[in-house]
This record gives C-alpha cells, sequence and structure tokens, in this order.
C-alpha cells in the first residue's frame, strides 16, 4: 500500500485566526499547505518531511480576487486557474495573466495557488519574477498582526523567502497597469509545462516611443528571482532601438547568475536571459502600444 | 499509534467511505482503499499526469493531494465514463483514432481532455495540443490523442472552435 511521505499530523483549519495560532504553537515543525503542487511531490520524495501540516484550503476567507482601487487584492489561496479566467486580472494585470498561463499545466493550475507559489520561492517559478516586476506588496500574517513586504523584500535565496516561521503570505497586491502600460511574460522550457530554462518578466510604460517607466525581473537564471536593473535602466534612457535592445540584452545576461545542470549549461541559461528579455519587451512594448 | 481518519468522497455518482492516515495520497486511497483501479499513479509527483482525475469539476493530479483533503469532495474518474455498457463518445474516438497502445496514460489523457474540452474557452489546435500537454503517453506519439480530443471539441462545440486561428501577437524578434 502506497505510503510516500513521513508521517504527520494534519490540520484543517477554517479560518485565517485559527490557521495562525495552530502556526505559532507548532512553528518551526509546522508547514502551511497551500496546493501542494510543489510542497507534495517534496513530502513524497522525502525531501521536506514536516511532521505538522497546516492545511489552508479550507479558508474561503484566503481566496478571493478584489478590486482595491489602485490596485487589485489577491487572497493568497487563489488558485491559479482561477487568475488564468478572470477578466479582472486580464484588463488590470495583463504581466500576471501571461505569467500564469506559463504555470506547468491546467490540472496543475486547478490546485496552485498564487501565494503558495510565492512562498515556495522556486528560483525557476515564474510568480516570483513577476511580482517583483509588478512591484507588488506581499501581505504576511501572524498571530503577532500584519506586515507588509515590498517584494523587492521578500525573496532571500534559493526556496527561501523573509517571511517568519508562524507568519503566512496572506495577500498580494499588484498595482494595476496604468494606460499606455504593457506588460508580458516570457519564458523558454524544454517542454510546454516544464519549469523554465530562463524567463522573463516585463512591464513597461510608454510615452509615445519614450520608455517613462520599466521594470524587468528574471526567473530560472540565478538563486532566485533577479531584477534586471541595469537593462532597465540602458532602456530607460535609449528607447526601444534596436541597439538599445541588443544592449540590454547584454546586460541582463550580464546580471543573469545561473548554474548549470542536466537541462542546460549556465552558458546556455545566461544567453536566454539576454534573448528572454528582448523579447519580452518587445511583447510589453507592442501592448503597451495597444493601450494608447 | 496510527492516526487512522474515515474520509467519505463520491466517485462518479456514488459515496464511498474508506479509512486514511492523513500521509496516504488520495489516488492510493482510490485504487487501494476504494478499489477503483481505474485511475493509474505513475511518477507519483505531479509530472506525468496519469492519475488525473476531476475533483469538483476541475482535473487535478491525485498523486499531489492527500485523501484527507478530499473529505467530502466529488471526483470523476475513467470508471463513471461509459454508461449502459456503452463507451463515452471520447472514449470510442481513442478508440477510432489508435489514441492508445499499452492504455497506461489512457486514464489520466481521458480526464485531462474532459476536462479541457468541457471547462476551458480555447479549443483551437494550439489550446488542445498545450492543454494536452498536461499528460504523458510513451507509445502513440501524441497525434491519435490530439486527433480523438480535437474531433470531440468538435462534437461538443462545433466545427468553428476547432478551427486554426492566428494569435495575432508574434513573441519572437
Amino acid at each position: 500500500m502506497g505510503m510516500k511521505p513521513v508521517r504527520f499530523d494534519h490540520l484543517l483549519p477554517s479560518t485565517l485566526e485559527e490557521a495562525l495560532s495552530m502556526l505559532a504553537e507548532h512553528a518551526p515543525d509546522a508547514r502551511p499547505l497551500a496546493g501542494g503542487q510543489s510542497l507534495v511531490p517534496m513530502m513524497n520524495f522525502r525531501l521536506a518531511r514536516p511532521t505538522v501540516l497546516v492545511d489552508l484550503n479550507k479558508i474561503p476567507e484566503l481566496a478571493y480576487i478584489r478590486d482595491a482601487g489602485d490596485h487589485l487584492a489577491i487572497g493568497a489561496m487563489t488558485r491559479e486557474r482561477a487568475i488564468e479566467n478572470s477578466d479582472l486580472v486580464r484588463a488590470a494585470s495583463p504581466l500576471l495573466h501571461d505569467a500564469t498561463l506559463n504555470i506547468a499545466h491546467l490540472p496543475i493550475r486547478s490546485r496552485g495557488t498564487i501565494g503558495g507559489s510565492i512562498s515556495n520561492a522556486d528560483p525557476a517559478a515564474e510568480y516570483p519574477a513577476t511580482v517583483l516586476a509588478l512591484d507588488a506588496t506581499l501581505v504576511a500574517r501572524s498571530v503577532r498582526g500584519a506586515r507588509e513586504i515590498p517584494a523587492a523584500a521578500f525573496f532571500d535565496g534559493v526556496m527561501t523567502t523573509t517571511l517568519e516561521p508562524d507568519e503566512i503570505l496572506a495577500e498580494i497586491r499588484v498595482p494595476k497597469a496604468p494606460p499606455g502600460s504593457g506588460g508580458a511574460f516570457v519564458e523558454i522550457a524544454r517542454r510546454h509545462g516544464d519549469f523554465a530554462l530562463a524567463g522573463v518578466a516585463a512591464q513597461i510604460n510608454l510615452d509615445g516611443e519614450a520608455v517613462t517607466d520599466i521594470r524587468l525581473a528574471a526567473c530560472g537564471v540565478g538563486p532566485g528571482p533577479i531584477r534586471l536593473t541595469a537593462a532597465e535602466d540602458i532602456l530607460r534612457a535609449g528607447g526601444l532601438t534596436d541597439a538599445a535592445l541588443a544592449e540590454a540584452g547584454r546586460a541582463a545576461a550580464e546580471a543573469a547568475d545561473p548554474e548549470g545542470d542536466v537541462h542546460a549549461t549556465a552558458a546556455y541559461r545566461r544567453k536566454l536571459a539576454g534573448v528572454m528579455t528582448r523579447r519580452a519587451v518587445k511583447k510589453a512594448a507592442g501592448r503597451a502600444r495597444k493601450t494608447v | 499509534m496510527t492516526d487512522t481518519r474515515k474520509i467519505t468522497v463520491t466517485v462518479n455518482g456514488e459515496r464511498l467511505t474508506g479509512a486514511a492516515e492523513p500521509r496516504m495520497l488520495l489516488v492510493d486511497f482510490l485504487r487501494d482503499e476504494l478499489r477503483r483501479t481505474g485511475t493509474h499513479v505513475g511518477c507519483e509527483h505531479g509530472v506525468c499526469g496519469a492519475c488525473t482525475v476531476i475533483i469538483d469539476g476541475d482535473a487535478a493530479r491525485s498523486c499531489l493531494m492527500f485523501a484527507v483533503q478530499a473529505d467530502g469532495a466529488e471526483i470523476s474518474t475513467i470508471e463513471g465514463l461509459a454508461a449502459n455498457g456503452e463507451m463515452h463518445p471520447l472514449q470510442k474516438l481513442f478508440s477510432e483514432h489508435h489514441a492508445l497502445q499499452c492504455g497506461f496514460c489512457t486514464p489520466g489523457m481521458l480526464m485531462t481532455a474532459m476536462d479541457l474540452v468541457h471547462n476551458s474557452k480555447d479549443h483551437s489546435p494550439e489550446a488542445i495540443r498545450t492543454g494536452m500537454s498536461a499528460a504523458l503517453c510513451r507509445c502513440t506519439g501524441y497525434v491519435g490523442i490530439i486527433e480523438a480530443v480535437t474531433e470531440y471539441a468538435r462534437q461538443v462545440h462545433g466545427d468553428a472552435a476547432v478551427a486554426d486561428r492566428d494569435s495575432g501577437e508574434n513573441s519572437h524578434g
């Protein structure tokens, strides 16, 4: 009879308050269970051996997509599939929508959650780079209260975040894309649905052909998501000329800090970081021109 | 001292109860505890798609969920497709298009396709290929599978739904 993970206790809170108390009581041995699409495989391989799981799947107050004026407020337990199907997300944050379509496969997105993916902080995952490029605010909750963390201060190396053991990510605040802006996410994987060898999230504001604001972040090419500030500066100064795009691609490749593995060498991933940067910027700029 | 819990699920309309430790995966619960062995278990880490079932309306990997999480859920598996001794139209199309050889991946392929055809809005050739890439087949080379699912989408949604169309956005350059 199949029993892959080690024994653990399964706690099933029905409110956020209850979940936070359970986590406080059992930290640091407890782990929150979100969609489970990364944690459960790691448990099946016994790479993760939590002794207590605080299952967040029956907490309705953590699953929502709300229009909050200048931003979207997204509950951490919102399924990727719900984000993919949300007209609100598609209109207010094309970058977030694009990134979602690149995550694994539909049956994985049925269960996978935005909060789980961000908290898991896999270097190759789409959402961590996306929230960096979106300049999103991540709201952590614990029995001690709420804490707003800028996405830029959330990721802390391979599968590590600045969340405390008794905290969970409760809400993701995504600034709405203003008129004249465009967002895009592009990635390369060996097979569709595999983790990306390299991916880039781009959020761009245009005034005519002048770049008034741009944020770029890469996944798959470092220990965590990487903000590509040098490439941003080049495009902000040089506009979207072929020369500036080529230079930005080279800067992105330089900023990348990839490791080689069986799927791709470090040098190839570094090259892809540049190529994905150029493609993401072109696609985002194309969308920005259409919204003017 | 084993912490065993009573779990009740509705499988293809039938209410079934069994016992599960928290660490028992849903796919093992279906197969070993409820003796519904139509759902296959392959890679056990969410990659191959053989264990795909429909849980409360959406296709999901039953190897990436614990049985305790499915307590009270409505689950559809391959055993629920045929009715009155007649194969489901999708099953007939898999047969006609030679969309299976060894058959190991077929339960997951069928449930993936049911979700894709009935719950997704896009049934263009690209969307069907992308959607069916959620499940791995090591025998067929996929051509028959794509043909069968495309034909099923055509039967359900009409010719226009499965027509090729230009996405109008070139992402390369």
